[in-house]
């Protein structure tokens, strides 16, 4: 068994002047905060990587940097499902003896620590270096290739898929830290630029910079008592070229995974938080899982079912898509909002009932997936 | 026609080359020493025919570099090859899913890259 015991993140957008370090360093120091520990509790780091600041030995840098002196310590990178896979690791870490206390975080100044350019070249390269980075390939491209198929073969519209990031943005507006707060249309986002078609500016989730992070426990440090009960990964390919699928990925067996390890049904979720890099990858994500009939996702989003006071509360900070996206820490904000809202404390976005959660984040063009089932007690 | 080392167009020649596992006969596109599907190591090059049909595109604005966005708006297709394979290429402007292709080559920004049209024949 292991606790969410404590949680942290800075606000995501611009933050001029904050290297790698110092937003890891701003996050871990509000989660042990929240987890009432101190840096000395802390027996166990995992870290992830940063763009900015790419380092073969990260962990030990933070250490240093920091002031930590665990017993365990290593980065992970799985793309965007790097929190949740950082979480799950956390999770057996402690179930195993291995640490008691294990801190989690990330951070990158990934908006103002590199120009536009580098960082679409830099996370381009997901893609393969010789079949597909020379086609002039971005990670905006492989998403909108897998939304071509899957509008083709669901039925959805483009205005469907913008009422996703309606939804995210009416959820950032009630978020103080969100760096996207002005409501908007799906007129406005059918308005806005192309970036590859049929994906437009504002169905893409913008570059940040930010930090988050998390300590997770053997046991309660404070009042919280969040548990995780289900962890689960599915793996299937890396580039959208090799992948044996463009509707359907290794989201369904990864959330099925840690669906049995928790002993619970999908329908058993309160609350949901699901990776949302494009609007497409929300979309498909909704529907492989089963959280929205295949097709339905925009339009359950139009009609409110994913809305704080909705069915099923999806995102309630903003998601990547207006919340913001600084890597790693992408989706981890995801999982600190999941935590507000499970003990409580999200104030004017506070959902009725949060006290069973999914969580689901993907890497790479929907080619690595981990799921998180947590319960509060 | 089969070899051990067939160039293709990641090498300038005007070429799409395949791989094939002679013991379980599935087809891929990514070169490796032996079969991802059931392991074996008798695996054999080939030239792929250049016919296909359009899977998947995206007409690309937003070009990640300097260099590429000369060139911009570019379509991107995913093509599945006659023989099996799925490929990423370029393709004219006017492919739609479903349609039928025939691999050309082009130059972008100094290489060669695989260019699809319409196969009306």
């Amino acid at each position: 068994m292991s606790w969410i015991a404590g949680v942290g993140m800075t606000s995501y957008g611009k933050l001029p002047g904050r290297n790698t370090l110092d937003l890891m360093s701003d996050a871990a120091s509000a989660a042990l905060h929240d987890a009432e520990l101190e840096r000395k509790d802390v027996d166990g780091l995992i870290c992830g990587y940063s763009t900015t600041f790419p380092h073969l030995m990260l962990s030990t840098s933070f250490v240093e940097h920091y002031g930590l002196r665990p017993s365990y310590a290593h980065s992970v990178q799985v793309g965007g499902a790097t929190g949740f896979a950082m979480v799950m690791l956390a999770h057996y870490l402690v179930e195993a003896g291995a640490a008691r206390n294990v801190l989690v975080v990330a951070g990158e100044n990934r908006l103002t620590g590199q120009s536009r350019d580098d960082a679409v070249r830099t996370l381009a390269q997901v893609g393969h270096p010789v079949y597909e980075v020379p086609l002039g390939a971005t990670i905006p491209s492989y998403y909108a290739l897998v939304a071509s198929r899957y509008m083709h073969e669901h039925g959805v519209s483009e205005e469907e898929l913008a009422e996703l990031a309606v939804l995210m943005r009416r959820h950032a507006s009630a978020h103080p830290g969100a760096q996207f707060r002005e409501p908007i249309s799906v007129q406005d986002v059918m308005a806005s630029k192309s970036i590859a078609a049929p994906l437009k500016l504002l169905d893409c989730c913008p570059v940040s910079d930010g930090g988050a992070a998390f300590v997770v426990t053997r046991d309660p440090t404070n009042a919280f008592r969040v548990r995780i009960i289900g962890v689960g990964q599915a793996h299937t390919h890396q580039h959208i070229s090799a992948a044996e699928s463009l509707t359907q990925f290794g989201a369904k067996a990864s959330v099925e995974r840690a669906q049995e390890m928790a002993g619970v049904e999908l329908a058993d979720a309160r609350y949901v938080a699901i990776y949302d890099s494009f609007t497409i990858t929300l979309t498909i994500l909704l529907e492989e899982i089963g959280l929205a009939p295949r097709g339905q996702a925009g339009v359950r989003a139009r009609e409110g079912y994913f809305n704080r006071d909705g069915a099923l509360p999806l995102n309630t900070h903003g998601g990547l898509l207006s919340y913001g996206h600084c890597g790693c820490g992408g989706a981890m904000a995801h999982l600190v909002e999941t935590h507000q809202q499970m003990t409580r404390r999200a104030g004017t976005r506070q959902v009725k009932d949060a006290s069973l959660a999914l969580l689901h984040g993907d890497g790479g063009v929907l080619s690595s997936h981990v799921s998180l089932v947590l319960e509060a007690k | 026609m089969t070899g051990s080392s067939l160039q293709d167009w990641t090498t300038g020649e005007q070429k799409l080359v395949y791989q094939r596992c002679a013991s379980c006969q599935s087809t891929w596109y990514f070169r490796r020493a032996f079969c991802p599907h059931c392991g074996a190591s008798d695996v054999l090059d080939a030239h792929a025919s250049g016919k296909g049909q359009v899977h998947a595109l995206t007409l690309v604005t937003r070009a990640p570099t300097e260099e590429m966005r000369a060139h911009a708006p570019y379509l991107i297709v995913l093509v599945d090859s006659d023989e099996g394979f799925r490929l990423m290429a370029h393709g004219e402007p006017s492919l739609a899913i479903g349609s039928r292709v025939r691999c050309g080559f082009r130059t972008l920004a100094g290489k060669l890259i695989p260019y699809f049209e319409k196969d009306h024949a």
